[in-house]
């Protein structure tokens, strides 16, 4: 048996541990703990000066366990392992304690106890590092190639980015042209530039050397795993697949039909897209326009707000104005949304140009009668009529009945109004949890075509990352089937969250490394105990258990 | 360093410029970051926690720093400032102003003896000066590097060649005072401007009593109030009477939609005084807390649902209502005189704190560096973009991304850094 000698860093988290926990009690009581050679504090472990100690007194010590009692390794896992590979250490010979998340941040008022249950869980720790084995990552080759779903504004933008950069692109859209929704408006705001212009960019999508477009074509299966991707996919004469390194999502959205709301009749009542339409045929020629914001949205069915409405409905309003300056347009509203330097700007040129806005209570909706809109005026603090020849109604765009689908095939998540869910909200607004998936656009929320771009060209930065490389490591804690106790059952494979586990030909579940994320799920229902979750092995589990003082 | 095959500058080391870093880095290209504070972080760093996850800023943040550091792609030029940039997209020719840091960066170690004997105590920019550091000093706790500097306008022995302490207590003879100011050459085929933001100082609004009365305070001051690693440890406490407040008023738009200060939507300040209602809450739920708002901005992913559960679980009143004036009670309670939006009427609301969440300006050598750079600003001193090249200066080439291109949140910093990213990455392969 291999000599063990354990280094323990107890980190105080600024105050976010040290301020609640008695950590140099922590310490004291570490250096107690079987093969535990060196225990200290840090004031930040993930510091430069605490990952450099970690480092010195590997190295000093001759350590070949660490532990790290801090914050959660869901964010400073990889930085405490890469540090432990530094120093010539198995970065899997590192254990990480959570005694912030699960402790002190828990237990703010209870410094006694807490101490107590911090020296436990540092127990737990040890008892799990005694047994921990060295395990090896795993090297997978990366094809260059790019596969972008979806061929609006945002799709073509990520592909053009990414064929410049020399990536082979390709892109499938399921309509029969590229374009997407700017293809239904007229003018863009702020800048008032006819969509078509900005929609030129298709020509340098269609003749781009490094871009295979397809048009009419959906997405039916997705198989593999990051830099190696197969995906199946439909055309008018059967299926085809595509080999990619990466996908990018940019379906879109769609524009929230208001049936059965304020009246939506398609003619004298009608949406912003309809809208849209007429200005393009030039066919205003009504006096009387009122706008409605929120119509379907910020309500019980759909809390959210969609975000590009208000500036879509001033827009609107204002290019009326330009068409036909003695029009009469009213914007009934519940907030402004005109965030920003440009489109504040807009909404006070609005509100200069004679626009009229009108703001509305959620308890007191507009009633719309045959020729005129009754609404209670909040500052006013008194209902009042508004006679209309058109009213337009602003709806918010919706997620693509299809992203459900999609969702499943690329075993992605959806939030719950169904636009995709990406990693991180603040720190990875592009990537998917899974790897080598990113998405951009209204398919992730709402945006507008300057957010929609901007978006674009993230996922496409996000997805050079990966298929700049020739290879890639990926995770060594994965599982493993054991042949000889497999019978075959198949659970593991219904099971598995992430596809990576198939069935050989033998009848012997398999599981493909890349894909492993090592969640545990197959080795906990595996009823023959055939499959080893690395480093969270059955025996490893049962040790913290019994350290934890259970029986 | 004259040659460099594909290489780019960064300018500015905030979370933009250093999710712009990094994306470079990985996509195999060279990176050269430059920050003119002694650490990477940006105003990030300064932030208790961020909206709508309500996840602690520093945390997220911090392993970013250290990959930053770490990342054999990027050199990180701290303490330095970009005076010159010639060439053109393809080969530009930068020079940069490296200050002396008077520390061997190598030896330090962060102990902080050092900054324990140093005499001289100095407001602190970082905690945006509710306590003081020392002449030598590491920028803030988890900073990156983690080595100190030494303020050269006010150390005693570089401003009145007296003092000398730290270099005797200095295990390591870590301090260097021969250190002297120097140029950087460097060569890039691209550049992404990333200098953030600044918040406006709320004073020249004499109604508003910032400064004037003790418990009229900004957000950022209220962030780093509530920070645990901040001057007060995160015990919320006010300056008059150090009481705990129980009623807080939030004042949304200062400074913002104003046409004598900035006409325009600072974006993000809706969402961070709903944030820093419910943070107070965490820290004592017998705080109770009033927005004062305009118009209530929420457009952002569940930034709606946010709200609403500031309202449901944490009890925040939202008031729409233009505040006219704040004035203070004997006990130095700030009284709130507004227009209830409603009835129109004039109304008095007392309070213990008041945060003012002021709007966020262009830093204030934002046009010097336009001026370096070649590229044009927009009428309000942010750099100019173009809706439908976002991400594009009006100089081929440079790029910008997040607040220096106009208020934005931190998601979408990051998103527009990767996006720099991606046509900096183009640039630099087609005009290579």
């Amino acid at each position: 048996m291999e000599d063990i000698k354990m280094g323990v860093f107890i980190c105080h988290c600024g105050t976010n541990i040290g301020g609640f926990l008695d950590v140099p009690s922590l310490v004291e009581y570490a250096k107690t703990l079987p093969n535990v050679t060196f225990a200290t504090d840090n004031l930040y472990s993930c510091s430069e000066v605490g990952l450099s100690l970690i480092k010195e007194k590997i190295e000093e010590h001759d350590l070949n366990r660490v532990i790290v009692a801090s914050c959660t390794p869901r964010t400073h896992e990889p930085l405490f392992r890469s540090i432990c590979q530094e120093a010539g250490l198995n970065p899997y010979l590192f254990e990480m304690v959570n005694i912030r998340d699960q402790c002190s941040w828990v237990h703010m008022k209870e410094t006694e106890a807490a101490t107590e249950k911090a020296k436990i869980l540092i127990e737990m720790g040890v008892a799990k590092a005694l047994l921990l084995q060295p395990l090896e990552k795993f090297q997978i080759d990366i094809n260059p190639t790019a596969l972008i779903i979806g061929g609006g504004i945002a799709g073509m933008t990520a592909a053009l980015n990414l064929a410049n950069q020399e990536f082979k692109v390709i892109l499938i859209e399921k309509e029969p042209e590229l374009g997407g929704l700017l293809r239904y408006l007229y003018k863009l705001y702020p800048t008032h530039d006819d969509a078509s212009k900005v929609l030129e960019v298709r020509n340098l999508v269609e003749n781009h050397q490094k871009i295979k477009v397809i048009t009419s074509t959906e997405p039916v299966k997705i198989e593999g795993f990051i830099g190696n991707y197969k995906v199946s996919v439909k055309r008018r004469d059967g299926i085809y697949d595509i080999d990619t390194g990466i996908i990018i999502v940019a379906t879109g959205a769609q524009v929230l039909k208001p049936e059965g709301l304020f009246g939506y009749n398609g003619s004298t009542i009608i949406t912003q897209l309809e809208l849209e339409q007429l200005l393009k045929e030039n066919k205003i020629n009504v006096k009387n326009i009122v706008m409605i914001q929120c119509v379907g949205a910020r309500n019980e069915e759909r809390r959210y707000c969609s975000n590009i409405c208000c500036m879509t409905a001033l827009k609107n309003a204002m290019l009326i104005k330009e068409l036909k300056p003695d029009a009469n347009i009213s914007i009934i509203f519940r907030d402004i949304q005109t965030q920003g330097t440009t489109y504040e700007e807009y909404y006070r040129k609005a509100r200069e140009k004679g626009i009229t806005f009108i703001r509305y209570i959620p308890e007191k909706v507009p009633i719309v009668k045959e020729s005129n809109i009754e609404v209670y005026n909040d500052y006013l603090n008194q209902d009042i009529s508004i006679p209309y020849d058109m009213i337009v109604l602003s709806t918010p765009l919706i997620a693509n009945p299809d992203s459900e689908d999609l969702a499943k095939m690329l075993k992605v998540p959806l939030e719950e109004n169904h636009f995709f869910l990406e990693a991180h909200v603040k720190l990875r607004p592009v990537d998917f949890a899974t790897d080598g998936i990113y998405v951009c656009g209204s398919a992730h929320w709402p945006a507008d075509i300057p957010e929609a771009i901007s978006q674009a060209y993230a996922a496409a930065s996000r997805a050079s990352t990966i298929i700049s490389k020739d290879v890639l490591e990926v995770e060594g804690a994965i599982a493993e089937v054991d042949e000889d106790l497999c019978v075959g059952c198949g659970i593991c494979i219904k099971i598995c969250p992430y596809n990576a586990i198939s069935m050989d030909d033998n009848g012997i579940a398999h599981v493909t490394e890349a894909s492993c994320k090592g969640c545990g799920l197959c080795g906990a229902t595996c009823p023959e105990k055939a499959i080893t979750n690395h480093h969270f092995t059955t025996k490893q589990i049962l040790a913290q258990i019994l350290a934890s003082g259970g029986k | 360093m004259g040659e460099n095959s594909n290489s780019v500058l960064v300018i500015g080391g905030g979370i933009a410029g250093i999710q712009a870093s990094l994306d470079l880095a990985e996509r195999g290209i060279k990176v050269e970051l430059v920050e003119k504070k002694p650490c990477i972080g940006g105003r990030m760093a300064q932030l208790d926690k961020t909206f709508p996850t309500n996840d602690c800023s520093i945390c997220i943040l911090a392993p970013k720093l250290a990959e930053c550091y770490r990342h054999p792609n990027i050199t990180l030029h701290t303490l330095a400032e970009v005076k010159e940039i010639t060439g053109k997209a393809g080969n530009f020719k930068a020079k940069l102003l490296q200050h002396a840091r008077y520390i061997k960066a190598e030896e330090c170690i962060n102990c902080g003896i050092c900054i324990e004997k140093c005499p001289m105590r100095v407001d602190d920019e970082f905690d945006v000066f509710l306590r003081k550091r020392r002449a030598i000093y590491i920028y803030f706790l988890q900073g990156v590097p983690s080595i100190m500097a030494i303020d050269p306008e006010k150390c005693l022995y570089l401003t009145k060649d007296a003092c000398r302490i730290c270099e005797k207590v200095c295990e390591r003879e870590a301090i260097d005072f021969e250190q002297k100011d120097s140029e950087v050459n460097l060569n890039v085929k691209s550049i992404i401007v990333a200098t953030g933001y600044e918040p406006f100082d709320p004073s020249p609004l004499v109604n508003l009593g910032y400064k004037h009365l003790p418990n009229v305070v900004t957000g950022l001051e209220f962030e780093r109030m509530i920070c645990a690693s901040g001057p007060l440890k995160g015990h919320l406490i006010r300056s008059s009477d150090r009481k705990e407040p129980k009623k807080l008023a939030f004042i949304n738009c200062v400074g913002s939609r104003d046409m004598k200060y900035n006409p325009y939507c600072s974006s993000v300040c809706c969402m961070y005084t709903t944030k820093e209602a419910m943070i107070a809450y965490e820290h004592d739920n017998s705080i109770q807390s009033f927005i004062f708002y305009i118009d209530l901005r929420a457009g952002g992913k569940g930034f709606r649902e946010y709200i609403e559960r500031g309202q449901k679980e944490y009890g925040i009143k939202y008031i729409k209502g233009k505040v006219a004036k704040i004035i203070e009670d004997d006990d130095k309670n700030p009284i709130i005189i507004y227009e209830d939006m409603n009835t129109s009427k004039m109304k008095k609301f007392p309070v213990d704190l008041v945060i003012l969440a002021t709007s966020m300006i262009p830093n204030k050598d934002t046009p010097e560096l336009a001026n370096i750079l070649g590229i044009d600003l927009d009428k309000n001193n942010f750099f100019l973009s173009n809706a439908y090249l976002p991400l594009d200066s009006s100089k081929k080439g440079i790029y910008i991304c997040g607040c220096c291109r106009g208020p934005m949140d931190i998601p979408n910093s990051v998103i527009d850094a990767s996006g720099a990213a991606a046509k900096a990455a183009e640039n630099a392969i087609r005009e290579g």
